[in-house]
């Protein structure tokens, strides 16, 4: 088991291998398909102009990412009507949609780490070479256990995308997960979906 | 009629934080065909361990609940709109009291409604005559992740040596695994619907997973072909959460339907090991039993 801390180093990026599980510690930000494509369309692409608290929002987060983690995760919260928070449910969510943005995501706000599950594409895989980055398979499903592990909600931040899709700042102790895709260009995913292919094609020549 | 709204609730309480026995065997024979230390066994363990957690502490099994998906069988003088409200009332409540989270999103807009309501498609809500005097509601929550893996294929297709039999059903099935992956949150039960229209495939695709995992099917020749892609679907190695392994698929449940001469549709709905169906029967006493 190797132990993470947040803020990450490269060099112990470096270190962690495909395969190999992990226990994070820290603090990490939810992030998924409406905060990705936000997040892109506002400060990356620029396609639209900032409006409301954008700004402010994004000057909040760039510390929180800088080294940081960002975790595919649309949680169940409890205390929503006294804003004291807490996580019920936080399994992750499937990454494969952040695809498209995930890459320009993790250069431009030198995100160390991506954790969710179902692994991700060739764009993100190069990213992790480049960044250096890993990403980090959590277990789908396994969401009260892992919301045990969130020791404390720190914040939250577009509130306003939906409890599911707003970016949540969270304590975590002990987090557990596994490396699926390292920065030395392997991935899990990719030998996984050769040798089924291998295996479903062998069952097709049959009747 | 009697207000069934507190009933309901506990309907949703249930299937949201207790996994169904038949599916927690499963999964525990699934443990056990996994090597010992790899990730696919670990994998599966921190499922288990999950599972009981979300049981003790009454929290869902998995944060995506799903779309809420109801079953309504009812006597004839019952009514509908007024189930509908309890229902929805049931809903609202379980959302406040964090055992759904709210999911029901206007596509327009991007706006999150809050409370798991939003037009008259959620929570997705069916209802059917029948004769007698109980009433049972079905409730399933199927997950976003594994809604976004089921797949209609419309045989015959080339590409796959698929033709309009059930050798060729055999092979689109065995293609929608591999196409998922882990990213239906594997090992899966599949629910697979031939023939119909588009559209009625679809939602019987669904409504056969509402069947048990140990009821076989009635029809020996499709029985033989749920055994038979099980095991194949294992043979692909995809493995619990894609990491690679054993159990890729948990089991599979077909159904026919007519269909035009034209059409020869296959559906398949994946559905996440985190397989939440459960059932209430109010009896004619007033008494409710859930399984």
């Amino acid at each position: 088991m190797h132990e993470l801390t947040t803020p990450i180093s490269d060099e112990t990026i470096r270190s962690l291998r495909v395969g190999e599980p992990v226990a994070i510690t820290g603090v990490m930000l939810t992030g998924r398909d409406a905060a990705h494509k936000w997040m892109i369309d506002t400060f990356i692409k620029k396609t639209r102009q900032p409006e409301g608290d954008d700004l402010e929002t994004y000057e909040a987060i760039k510390p929180l990412l800088e080294g940081g983690l960002i975790y595919h995760c649309g949680p169940v919260v409890g205390g929503l009507d006294t804003k004291d928070y807490r996580f019920v449910a936080a399994g992750p969510t499937t990454s494969i949609r952040e695809e498209p943005y995930q890459g320009d995501v993790m250069r431009h706000f030198h995100i160390k780490g991506v954790i969710g599950k179902g692994g991700m594409g060739p764009k993100t895989l190069q990213a992790c070479q480049e960044a250096p980055g890993a990403y980090l398979h959590a277990i789908g499903g396994a969401a009260s256990l892992i919301a045990q592990t969130v020791v404390k909600v720190l914040g939250v931040y577009k509130l306003e995308f939906g409890v599911p899709e707003a970016m949540w700042v969270i304590q975590v102790k002990d987090f557990p997960a596994v490396v699926t895709m390292d920065s030395h260009g392997q991935s899990q995913h990719a030998v996984v979906e050769e040798k089924s292919k291998k295996a479903l094609d062998a069952l097709l020549a049959k009747n | 009629m009697p207000d069934l709204t507190q009933s309901i609730l506990e309907l949703v309480r249930l299937t949201s934080t207790d996994l169904p026995p038949d599916v927690e065997k499963v999964l525990h024979q699934a443990v056990e065909r996994e090597q010992p230390g790899s990730a696919a066994r670990g994998a599966l363990e921190t499922v288990i361990k999950n599972v009981e957690l979300s049981r003790k502490n009454s929290t869902p099994i998995c944060q995506d609940t799903g779309t809420p998906i109801f079953y309504v069988h009812h006597p004839a003088g019952c009514s509908t709109q007024e189930l509908r409200s309890q229902i929805e009332a049931a809903v609202v409540e379980a959302t406040r009291k964090t055992y759904l989270r709210p999911n029901s999103v206007d596509s327009l807009t991007g706006k999150n409604s809050g409370n798991n309501l939003g037009g008259s498609h959620f929570p997705s809500i069916h209802f059917f005559e029948e004769e007698g005097d109980t009433l049972t509601i079905d409730l399933m929550l199927k997950g976003g992740g594994c809604e976004n893996v089921g797949i209609q294929y419309s045989l015959p297709n080339s590409q796959l040596g698929a033709g309009r039999d059930l050798a060729g059903v055999r092979k689109v099935v065995l293609d929608a695994v591999f196409k998922a992956q882990g990213k239906g949150c594997a090992p899966g039960v599949l629910g697979v619907a031939i023939g119909g229209d588009r559209g009625t495939s679809y939602l019987a695709s669904k409504e056969v997973l509402f069947q048990k995992l140990n009821e076989s099917n009635p029809d020996p020749e499709l029985a033989a072909l749920e055994i038979r892609l099980t095991e194949e679907a294992n043979q692909l190695g995809i493995g619990p959460m894609g990491f690679g392994g054993e159990t890729t698929v948990l089991d599979t449940k077909i159904t026919a339907l007519n269909r035009l001469p034209a059409c020869y549709f296959v559906t398949i709905s994946y559905m996440c090991w985190a397989y939440r169906r459960r059932k209430m029967t109010v009896l004619t006493d007033g008494s409710v039993k859930y399984e």
